[in-house]
């Protein structure tokens, strides 16, 4: 087993040259990993969903609207707008098709495939909402056969592509993910109580999506201090005092607004410790990070034990950020609860994702981060001052992340309790690994991870042939497969955790 | 103690010697980074037992009070202080005192100190007691709670001089006490036979999910932390659902713990049964040795250090590296097992959920404070065993939460590793003297007597 991975850059989709023009692949030696690893998750997925099928169909509920008119408008708007965005993407396709390996530069723009399959899911979408269908249902065992036979064949193309030289392209993955999460969604729900069980398919997104809010804060966090090469292990910490703050600010001063303000302020200011100690100090960030966890957990468990607990009225008690509807685009069936029916700090997660990815890279401040955590001699001999550069985004890091915190106390629970970020700062780690140090990667992992979370709570309660335990583990081990390179390939910024010393 | 022994590298031509102690510093992380070209080691390089010449400025008492040992001593007691600042504000007592402290000084004072006294009286000795079993019953307290400890830590040391960061002793620990209760309650043996087949097993059991991070970063490169905290978290899951299998589950409970342990699973008590101490903190006195004689006096502790303090070095002087990887997490996460057993058969004589409470993560704060060193790492376990056993002592008499000494540890931790920071607060750092034109030699005395005082710590 080789374990040498040449792999051709992230910037351009994976093996796609070699695989159209069928010449042997770019690079000679081509890691049995995905191989393996796919193969592995294939025969689990035909023992689970094939073998350990039942006879039962699965029932996914999908939301009805509570404005019926708004909502059919709506969905009309956003089915022609669906099917003009693919009928232009299906053109975009169909150009480079003709033009592009005669053309030799039949590089695809790296935003395509992506921005297809978003448009094939929202006309999808749009299409049950037009057609008012409120809940699918799916006989179980031959969805489970359909997929287990899937997943075998793409897993025998990997092989096979393996032994050939050749690279696997990355649409292999992709689809593997996409038929493997469906078996095992059809094939858990089918296992529920009842004679035939289902599930709120929106309830559940909507529900990850929410879940997800603190992950998606803590993983900007992460990447915005990583990025610029400082490992940030304290974002646990950044969240915990961002929700204490909060709760504290919002309560005294009688305005939520202020305790959000207040959870920024305090998540910056975990980042100035970690900044100052490991900057100017230079100590091992890990350290710092680890020792700042574990001095917020017990400096906010203190003084809830000690302060908010004795006046709870006057010091926890901080109200909520309400629900606000975007008009128009909350009417849109399905897509309209998921998305645009959030507090402020979920579309402030927006935003940030928006702003984080752009900043990096698309902008000259984005490229100095990059370069400063890449090669930080290198930025300093452009004159880019490096330790200045480092101090400020871990500050803004802190900030993203303390934002997030606050979820816990003005939208998930109205008051602070010891401990309450509950681990989320290790899994937005895990989100941010998951995701490649990219902003938009680590969202989607986020939401995944906020999936993973809300389907453990739905499923406890519909009965499941899983134990609990096991989904909860879930976004774990899936980190650990993704670091140690058997789903796709995860490479930190080259001085991430290496303090920078001029001379 | 550990360190001294070691045979010294005594460098003739010292190209560079810093001016002063902030020099010092950045001299040392250019070291241990090799200017920046890879990540730093998880130890700091001054106490990687190889010596690095440094000058001494300033006086013989300047290089006392800003040595390492100094610096260690400061830190506990800053820490300590911000820890009595912190309970002395939030109290109510204290506050209503101070309104008059002008006229009777001495109730805010009682006050402010009487957490602390508390807390001495829980771990060390209680003078209150009725009898020498009462007033003994603190000490005999801390060396059970700090028993645990001190293996758990002892892992994440050992880990730590082979440059891994193990955080992973939480899940370690998980699986070693998984392993020995289980042989504890299901199999009956006889005495002593079945003690140690226990402890093997927690040995193995800890061992074994060590070594999938060792094998995961020795063949795939997978960062160590991020394996590390995410097994932790699939060891704690896998505990929770084996407590609800049949397998597991004490019989007649639905509360997800464990059968007690047969009788002679247990390590025997040591100084009766009115006493917690039992012998598993002689285990943990052992076990210690055994570090210190794997790191200081066998090839392989060697071949640990070497990867530890440069992998390429290592590599090319032809050390089998993955392998030391590997083994070195087995051994670690042997190590942090024994903690595991420490408590299933010592402490709590079942498994639950909470079997490991937050011990994997005290052990990182006693490694760091112990800096990786065997012995060092013995005396901090057996200081923040004092605090856990004192602090529910003072949480009972006082109501002051214990959590205050989470928030005593991790400062003690923090300002322990950045020296300069706690030089500044107590202005020990030397003043920047303008650069000398001679270069090495005028008047600089290059010697390793600063580091070596905190090694033997």
């Amino acid at each position: 087993m080789s374990t040498t991975t040449t792999q051709p850059g992230s910037g351009t989709p994976a093996g796609n040259a070699p695989d159209r023009s069928g010449k042997p692949g770019v690079s000679e030696l081509v890691s049995w990993k995905a191989g393996i690893g796919l193969s592995l998750l294939a025969i689990l997925g035909t023992v689970l969903f094939g073998f350990m099928s039942n006879s039962k169909s699965a029932g996914f509920g999908i939301a009805e609207a509570a404005n019926e008119a708004a909502s059919n408008v709506a969905a009309w708007v956003t089915l022609v707008l669906a099917l003009l965005l693919s009928a232009w993407l299906g053109y975009l396709w169909f150009v480079r098709r003709r033009s592009g390996p005669a053309s030799g530069s039949g590089q695809l723009p790296g935003w395509l495939p992506p921005a297809t399959v978003a448009a094939v899911v929202v006309l999808g979408l749009a299409a049950l909402g037009v057609a008012k269908v409120s809940k699918i249902t799916l006989p179980s065992a031959a969805i489970g056969w359909i997929a287990a036979v899937i997943l075998l064949g793409l897993a025998g193309y990997t092989v096979y592509l393996t032994q050939a030289k050749k690279a696997t392209p990355r649409w292999v993955g992709g689809t593997f993910a996409a038929v493997f999460l469906i078996g095992f969604m059809v094939w858990i729900v089918a296992g529920g109580n009842g004679d035939e069980p289902s599930i709120s398919l929106a309830g559940l997104i909507a529900g990850s999506v929410t879940l997800a809010v603190p992950l998606v804060f803590g993983s900007l966090s992460g990447v915005l201090c990583e990025r610029v090469g400082v490992v940030n292990i304290a974002i646990e910490g950044q969240l915990l005092l961002g929700a204490f703050s909060a709760a504290v600010v919002a309560t005294v001063t009688h305005n939520v607004y202020a305790g959000l303000v207040a959870a920024a302020v305090a998540g910056s200011l975990v980042s100035l410790v970690l900044a100052v100690v490991s900057i100017k100090y230079l100590v091992n960030q890990i350290i710092v990070g680890v020792v700042l966890n574990v001095l917020i957990s017990g400096l906010t468990s203190f003084l809830f034990s000690t302060l908010l607990t004795a006046d709870p009225e006057g010091l926890n008690k901080p109200g909520r950020l309400p629900p606000v509807d975007i008009p128009f685009l909350s009417d849109i069936p399905i897509i309209g609860p998921i998305l645009f029916h959030q507090s402020l700090v979920g579309y402030l997660m927006y935003v940030a994702v928006i702003v984080v990815y752009l900043g990096l890279f698309h902008t000259k401040w984005g490229l100095r981060v990059r370069a400063v955590g890449e090669h930080p001699q290198a930025a300093d001999t452009v004159g880019i001052n490096v330790n200045r550069t480092r101090f400020w985004n871990v500050l803004m890091g802190g900030a993203i992340a303390g934002i997030g915190g606050s979820f816990f106390t003005l939208v998930s629970v109205d008051a602070f309790s010891k401990d309450m970020s509950g681990g989320r700062g290790y899994i937005a780690l895990a989100a941010l690994i998951f995701g490649r140090w990219n902003p938009i990667g680590a969202f989607l992992a986020a939401l995944l991870f906020g999936f993973a979370d809300n389907l453990q709570s739905v499923i406890t309660i519909i009965g499941s042939p899983v134990p609990s335990q096991f989904m909860a583990m879930l976004p774990y081990a899936l980190t650990v497969f993704a670091v140690a390179g058997l789903v796709g390939r995860s490479r930190p910024p080259a001085a991430s955790g290496i303090p920078y010393v001029k001379g | 103690m550990s360190e001294s022994n070691t045979p010294r590298h005594k460098q003739e031509v010292n190209p560079v010697l810093p001016e002063t102690l902030a020099d010092e510093v950045v001299l040392d992380v250019a070291l241990d980074t090799a200017d920046g070209a890879m990540a730093p080691s998880a130890v700091p390089a001054t106490s990687q037992g190889g010596q690095i010449p440094h000058a001494a400025g300033g006086s013989v008492f300047r290089q006392i009070v800003s040595g390492n040992a100094m610096v260690s001593v400061l830190s506990v007691l800053l820490a300590i202080v911000l820890g009595g600042i912190l309970m002395a504000v939030t109290n109510p007592k204290v506050a209503e005192t101070a309104g008059y402290f002008f006229a009777q000084p001495g109730d805010m004072l009682t006050e402010v100190f009487r957490p602390y006294v508390a807390l001495v009286q829980g771990s060390l000795f209680n003078w209150a007691g009725a009898d020498a079993a009462a007033q003994l019953y603190p000490i005999t307290e801390t060396l059970t709670v700090s028993t645990p400890l001190i293996c758990a830590g002892l892992g994440v040391a050992l880990a730590f001089r082979a440059g891994l960061f193990n955080i992973g002793a939480q899940g370690q620990i998980i699986f070693g006490a998984l392993f020995g209760a289980y042989v504890g309650f299901t199999w009956h043996l006889p005495f002593l036979v079945h003690l140690l087949v226990v402890i093997v097993a927690g040995l193995v059991g800890g061992a074994v999910w060590g070594a999938v991070v060792g094998l995961l970063k020795a063949r795939t490169g997978a960062h160590e932390v991020i394996v590390t905290i995410m097994l932790n978290y699939i060891a704690n899951f896998l505990l929770l659902f084996l407590l609800t299998t049949p397998a597991f589950q004490r019989k007649g409970s639905t509360n997800p713990i464990s059968p007690f342990l047969d009788q002679s699973a247990l390590f025997p008590e040591l100084l009766g049964p009115q006493f917690r101490l039992h012998a598993g903190f002689l285990l943990a006195v052992v076990a210690t040795a055994f570090v210190w004689w794997l790191l200081n006096r066998s090839t392989l502790g060697f071949e640990f250090r070497a990867v530890g303090a440069n992998q390429s070095a290592a590599r090319t002087a032809g050390i089998n590296v993955p392998r030391a990887v590997i083994l070195v997490m087995a051994i670690a996460g042997a190590l942090a097992g024994l903690a595991g057993i420490a408590q299933v058969s010592g402490t709590e004589k079942y498994l639950s959920g909470g079997v490991a409470a937050s011990i994997g993560f005290d052990a990182i704060t006693v490694a760091l404070l112990g800096r990786s060193t065997p012995w060092g790492t013995f005396f901090a376990g057996l200081l923040f065993g004092a605090f856990r056993a004192g602090g529910v002592a003072m949480q009972a008499q006082t109501q002051t939460p214990i959590d205050i000494v989470l928030v005593i540890q991790s400062l003690i931790v923090l300002f322990i590793a950045a020296p300069p920071l706690v030089r500044a607060i107590f202005g020990l750092n030397p003043r920047k003297k303008k650069k000398a034109p001679g270069g090495p030699g005028s008047g600089t005395i290059p010697s390793g007597k600063i580091e070596s005082g905190a090694a033997t710590a």
